[in-house]
């Protein structure tokens, strides 16, 4: 288990090696990555900064990735999501789940995805090429997606 | 504070376009006994100025959190020593 907020770019092969390097236990793992978009709503955007709220957003990923361990046999999970100002391209955030068996890694993976989309505090402006800004609104189809894990249990954890 | 005094010291911290609205990220506040929720909260800092008013002004929009865990608008703020606005959270 690891939760990492960090300016700096990640490595996924590295830390997929971190988590499960040594191991044996593992026959699944899975990663999700989310990247910065060059445009917003067809528009193009020069840079997207991510503001977070130091304390509170490590304690609700840590709430968020605790839940997924509790739902879900998981050998490893990690979360790193980056702050500061980043580019079209650029990786914001990395999630990695490993488990004995792949249902319960994918399940895992999209719902911690799910809940810190909807939960962990982060907020991201984007910079458009005329030099204006705006914050990013916060889609109906992120909290349509959390509830879909508050209906149905997971079958992976059976 | 000389105790007995019906005050509550808080910290109350502001993030992304509430901060913006409001002007600064941080402020130290003494509120009177009576205002009890979140929700007495917001309209007692609406009338404290125009910045608060700006920042409140769609109050259902602005998320809380109450020593770093997430709030409700009905929710007692007594004992509480840090409490934050923000929109909602768009991270991922």
């Amino acid at each position: 288990m690891g939760i990492r907020i960090q300016t700096e770019d990640f490595n996924i092969g590295a830390e997929i090696a971190g988590l499960t390097g040594g191991r044996t236990d593992i026959g699944s793992v899975v990663t999700f990555t989310g990247t910065v978009r060059g445009t917003a709503g067809g528009a193009p955007i020069t840079s997207m900064t991510l503001e977070h709220y130091p304390g509170m957003t490590e304690a609700e990923l840590a709430r968020v990735e605790a839940e997924a361990n509790a739902r879900w046999p998981l050998s490893a999970s990690l979360i790193v999501h980056r702050i500061g100002e980043l580019h079209p391209g650029d990786n914001i955030v990395l999630v990695i789940t490993a488990s004995a068996h792949r249902h319960a890694a994918f399940e895992a993976a999209e719902f911690l995805m799910d809940y810190l989309k909807s939960r962990a505090p982060f907020w991201k402006k984007e910079a458009r090429p005329d030099g204006t800004s705006q914050w990013v609104d916060a889609r109906e189809t992120d909290t349509a997606a959390l509830q879909r894990w508050q209906k149905s249990p997971s079958k992976a954890a059976e | 504070m000389t105790s007995g005094t019906k005050t509550n010291t808080v910290t109350l911290r502001y993030f992304a376009w509430v901060r913006e609205k409001i002007g600064f990220a941080e402020e130290e506040i003494s509120l009177p006994a009576e205002v009890a929720t979140v929700a007495e909260l917001i309209e007692w800092l609406k009338a404290r100025g125009e910045t608060y008013r700006a920042a409140f002004d769609k109050p259902e929009v602005v998320r809380t959190a109450l020593d770093q865990t997430h709030a409700r608008a009905d929710t007692p703020i007594a004992n509480v020593r840090e409490i934050a606005f923000f929109p909602p959270v768009t991270g991922g």
